[in-house]
């Protein structure tokens, strides 16, 4: 059977990459708002672009973040992109000014003080150990392209529950999350439907999962 | 490992078709954009530039087709530039399926409209593309033009691009209008000058001929190398840029 993907629409920005790229990763795909089509779907892409308040703001107008809680409480696939993975964190920090995020996880999007701020193109990412997202993909680039990003990692959950595998990507001082699987929850800081055949196979391996 | 230095085919679209010509004169068509976008891709372009010079406003939905023909079949960045005036040129365009987004005259004429696009797109989605050329009448050395090179927008290229970056571009995309079509390599100087004014990277334009034209350009600050002819007439590949930038240190994908 072929999974079925919900590509959450809840603001501006090139959606269409992001369908034809999970599309093209053999799933059926649909834009959607609609709570029930997005419930219902065996996979959740929540994509995002611009600034932590003003996606969580969108987030909040499709009720999006009750929608991933539903989801995630059955144990059905979600994955966020970019900024959409940046919410699903407690909080954002932007210009001094703190915003709320989905609180999926503990810890804090904060502002990357590189030399070169976006940092913007194709890095690397050291995958964490047991890693199903990067299968085959270890030594491949992916696209970024972000000014935020999260330094430490909070999350230990006792041993009986499922250990989250965190990626990390380094860029001039920095060294930020790049990737998380935690149970049903994914997520990527870089844009795998703009990174080409590695991005490809990274979505083909998530829709494996579905 | 660190983040790659990007090569980028630029391609002048008008009317939904490919043209390039020497000092933006003469143009010449040298193919359709997407299956361009596609051998590019597959030759390892790290993002592809569409610029839009189409003059007329009626034939602009063509613009939007190439755009959103290039998204479905082309998976690495696109940004399109060309009559971007107000946030819903930008909104138009992200919806057809550009990643990000080129302003060049809009913001000249109102700077105001940059942070109304970042405002609600982010910084990341707007390029402060930048033609400009050595002048005495500005204090840099160096001016803004317009109209391809053949105004001068009087304005000091080093200070645009400062005042551009506070007022929330993400990306500079810097064209020498002298270097542009000569092939005799980057402006070097110029690049050095604008790099040391801003944070945002910077995308060298204008001037590439040669192999070893590349290397430099990044050793001046580009954190990108944009280049349109000598890859559109085969004179270059992608290939050959990144292996002459791996030969001089610089990490390429």
């Amino acid at each position: 059977m072929t999974a079925k993907v919900a590509v959450l629409d809840y603001g501006s920005g090139n959606l269409r990459s992001a369908l034809r790229a999970v599309e093209r990763a053999g799933a059926e795909v649909v834009l959607t708002t609609d709570q029930d089509v997005a419930l219902e779907a065996d996979g959740l892409l929540v994509p995002g672009v611009g600034a932590f308040a003003a996606c969580m703001q969108g987030l909040r107008e499709v009720d999006g973040e009750r929608l991933i809680e539903k989801r995630l409480i059955a144990n059905r696939p979600v994955m966020g992109i970019c900024v959409g993975m940046q919410i699903l964190f407690a909080q954002g920090i932007e210009h001094g000014v703190q915003a709320d995020g989905c609180g999926e996880w503990p810890g804090t999007v904060e502002e990357l003080q590189a030399p070169v701020v976006p940092h913007m193109g194709w890095n690397t990412v050291e995958p964490g150990a047991g890693s199903r997202m990067f299968e085959g993909l270890e030594d491949a680039s992916f696209y970024f392209v972000h000014s935020y990003g999260v330094r430490e990692w909070l999350l230990e959950p006792p041993p009986a529950f499922p250990q989250p595998v965190v990626t990390w990507t380094s860029y001039g001082p920095e060294r930020f999350v790049s990737a998380v699987e935690n149970g049903p929850l994914w997520a990527t800081q870089f844009h795998p439907e703009k990174s080409g055949d590695a991005g490809a196979q990274l979505l083909r391996n998530w829709v494996g999962t579905l | 490992m660190s983040l790659a230095v990007r090569v980028i085919p630029c391609l002048d679209v008008d009317a939904g078709r490919v043209v390039k010509g020497v000092n933006f004169v003469d143009l010449v068509d040298a193919g359709d954009p997407v299956e361009m976008a596609k051998v590019y891709d597959a030759e390892g372009a790290d993002e592809l530039t569409f610029l839009d010079i189409t003059a007329s406003s009626d034939d602009r939905s063509t613009t939007f087709e190439v755009v959103g023909s290039t998204a479905e079949q082309v998976f690495i960045p696109l940004t399109v530039g060309g009559g971007v005036r107000e946030v819903d040129d930008v909104n138009r365009l992200l919806r057809a399926g550009a990643d990000k987004v080129g302003i060049n005259t809009g913001a000249i004429a109102r700077p105001e409209v940059i942070a109304e696009i970042t405002g609600r797109f982010g910084n990341q989605v707007l390029v402060l593309s930048v033609d400009a050329r050595r002048s005495d009448e500005q204090p840099s050395g160096y001016e803004v033009t317009t109209h391809g090179g053949r105004r001068s927008a009087g304005l000091d290229a080093v200070e645009w691009v400062k005042r551009a970056g506070e007022l929330g571009v993400g990306e500079v995309l810097l064209n020498s209008m002298d270097a542009d079509g000569t092939k005799q390599g980057f402006d070097l100087e110029m690049i050095r000058a604008v790099r040391s004014v801003t944070r945002v990277p910077l995308v060298a334009s204008g001037g590439a001929g040669r192999l070893e034209h590349f290397a430099p350009a990044v050793h001046a600050g580009a954190d990108a190398v944009l280049a349109a002819s000598v890859f559109h007439f085969g004179e270059l590949t992608i290939g050959q840029v990144k292996d002459s930038l791996r030969r001089e240190g610089i990490h390429v994908r």
